[in-house]
């Protein structure tokens, strides 16, 4: 240990009695790319609640004197076709897309967690049936999936979640389920049984606690993969709808035909779905990083 | 392993009936039909009577479950029916696009190995110093990147750069030639969506090409070689590089397989007209029958390919067995 340079006795003390400057110094030394995603995560999460506050504008406010204008003082990005100020619709578009991403990362990733840990303690047929299902829902293509939900139950916000939610199911269940397997043939698992305890407490109350970690990493990165998947949606006119400010609505309607004259129109809403996916892959990595003590050393 | 080879086989049967129960169940519950698109999609009078003849033609009125048999039974016998919105037969349809969508997967692909494994080999051999954290940067930001955000990125350019330099703005070529008429036509039309595609491909690759570059090198026949004098240029290239490329591997076919998903929206925004494009189009059309079709096809290729990647790397990797 004394050999590692970045080895610091300091940390050995209980982590409370450090100042959370010094802690949170550590953690930028030792994960630069992992603190840089947490900020933008972090200025994500404070532009979306402070939206109101931050932009003078109205993000839904048609202004036909101000169409297609370039980035200027008023403006700091620049009007959109219809005159609406783009920083104020992406501020506001953080909020759709925090929204999508925390409800269907966090909804699919339970209902994921507990799917897969129940494989996998019960195992035999059960566990036989339930992989064959999970093949299916995996072979099958998500923005199809996406697709059909929302087809079926219509556009909007809600529906955008289901839609990103269901294909998140089966891919959180796999991965929970094979650290799950190992888990039930430690003796702790056996004690419980022995006691007489229930299915559903010895799932929820012993194995789910266990699987935090690869569930943790698993979220983390949902959250990203469903901002994008929004923004996808939302693109192709099966998302979010006009007049709510999402990212990926932004792009569809002027940023083409616009292209050349007000290129502006373009850029930054996808500069915004770019940072904020970013941040959470940097931040998800990060998270693996403490989390998953075999890769820790790499 | 013949055993292995015939039991991954017959597991195709079950993922693909289960996908069919799926996509033919999901698809009729999405409110309307095709006869209903094309009389009351325009919004005038339409006639009831003629309504009925229409889902009569198509068979829409049989109890679900009998078309459910008629669609099963017509994939085991190899008839895929016709377009219920075109009426000509699926497999034509799909033909028609099958050469483009597979020419942009290539070529995806191609761009994805070649911006992949020499990045991620100098990440992993630089690892933790700015080099590995650009890398790092540059793959994340490849996953980050939604890909139809980048193709109208090329598209801005192209038409900034073209007009700056030729006076007159150049946009790729909308029309497909096959590559074999006019490869110059076709390389300049198709280079753009794959290399949208290939960058947010590549940044899978270069993630799994550096985790598993750093763990070769921790290997004893790595230390081994270096003990023993070797040039470290020859190490990581005849030991470390090849025997880290089979995870590689894995990840690039089993990104092929997801590859249809992300053309789905790369097609619409460099226009073309591809499965992806034809997939949309059969959803929003109520083409039952096209989608369907499309669904199977994207499924026996995941489940496949899957397949190929697993042998594969039994293959490649002399010490692992399936049994």
């Amino acid at each position: 240990m004394a050999a590692n340079p970045a080895y610091d006795p300091a940390l050995d003390a209980p982590a409370e009695k450090q100042p959370l400057a010094t802690r949170l110094m550590y953690l930028v030394r030792k994960q630069p790319l992992g603190a840089a995603g947490a900020f933008i995560v972090l200025i994500m999460v404070l532009s979306a609640i402070f939206a109101p506050v931050l932009s003078p504008y109205d993000p839904t406010a048609n202004d036909f004197a101000a169409m297609a204008e370039a980035p200027s003082g008023a403006h700091w990005l620049g009007t959109d076709q219809f005159g609406r100020d783009l920083l104020t619709r992406i501020v506001f578009g953080a909020r759709t897309a925090l929204v999508v991403g925390f409800a269907s990362a966090l909804v699919g990733g339970i209902i994921g967690l507990v799917l897969g840990v129940a494989s996998a303690y019960f195992g035999g047929r059960f566990d036989l049936l339930f992989q064959r299902v999970m093949d299916v829902f995996m072979a099958f293509p998500l923005i199809i999936m996406a697709l059909a939900v929302v087809s079926i139950f219509g556009t909007g916000v809600q529906n955008v979640i289901i839609a990103i939610t269901i294909p998140f199911i089966p891919r959180c269940a796999r991965v929970v389920r094979s650290s799950a397997l190992a888990l039930r043939e430690i003796p702790y698992i056996d004690a419980a049984r022995a006691c007489g305890y229930s299915h559903t407490r010895i799932i929820l109350r012993h194995m789910v606690p266990n699987v935090m970690a690869p569930f943790l990493i698993m979220i983390t990165a949902f959250v990203g993969q469903a901002i994008l998947l929004e923004a996808s949606l939302s693109y192709l006119g099966l998302g979010v709808q006009e007049p709510t400010p999402a990212w990926g609505l932004m792009l569809q309607g002027g940023a083409e035909e616009y292209a050349e004259s007000a290129p502006w129109i373009a850029i930054f809403p996808g500069l915004a779905i770019t940072l904020a996916v970013f941040g959470f892959n940097l931040f998800g990595d990060a998270v693996r990083d403490v989390l998953d003590p075999k890769l820790r050393s790499q | 392993m013949y055993q292995y080879v015939l039991k991954r086989l017959l597991l195709l049967f079950p993922t693909l009936l289960g996908a069919a129960v799926l996509v033919f169940f999901l698809m009729r519950l999405i409110p309307g039909d095709v006869c209903e698109l094309r009389m009351a999609g325009t919004g005038a009078y339409f006639d009831k009577e003629a309504l009925k003849i229409c889902q009569d033609e198509l068979g829409l009125n049989r109890p679900i479950l009998v078309q459910f048999w008629e669609f099963i039974r017509g994939y085991a016998t190899f008839n895929f029916g016709d377009s219920m919105y075109t009426g000509r037969p699926i497999v034509e349809e799909i033909v028609l696009r099958f050469q483009l969508s597979l020419q942009v997967a290539i070529m995806a692909t191609i761009t994805a190995i070649l911006i992949a494994i020499p990045l991620g080999t100098i990440s992993a051999i630089k690892q933790n110093t700015w080099i590995d954290y650009g890398v790092r940067a540059f793959s994340i930001a490849g996953i980050a990147m939604p890909s139809f955000w980048l193709g109208i990125l090329i598209i801005l350019g192209l038409l900034i750069t073209t007009k700056s330099w030729f006076g007159a703005a150049w946009m790729p070529p909308i029309q497909y030639r096959p590559l074999w008429e006019d490869p110059v036509y076709n390389l300049t039309m198709l280079i753009w969506p794959a290399v949208a595609t290939g960058y947010r491909y590549s940044a899978v690759a270069t993630r799994m090409t550096r985790s598993a570059m750093l763990e070769v090198l921790r290997e004893d026949y790595v230390r081994t070689a270096r003990a023993k004098g070797l040039l470290e240029k020859i190490i990581i290239r005849r030991h470390a590089l090849k025997n880290s490329l089979l995870p590689v591997v894995t990840v690039i076919g089993i990104e092929f397989a997801f590859l249809m998903g992300g053309l789905v929206v790369t097609e619409q925004v460099f226009n073309l007209n591809g499965l992806g494009k034809l997939f949309v189009e059969s959803v929003t059309n109520f083409d039952y029958n096209m989608t369907q079709a499309l669904v199977m096809l994207v499924v026996a290729v995941f489940v496949l390919t899957n397949f190929v990647v697993d042998v594969l790397y039994g293959w490649l990797d002399p010490r692992i067995h399936y049994r």
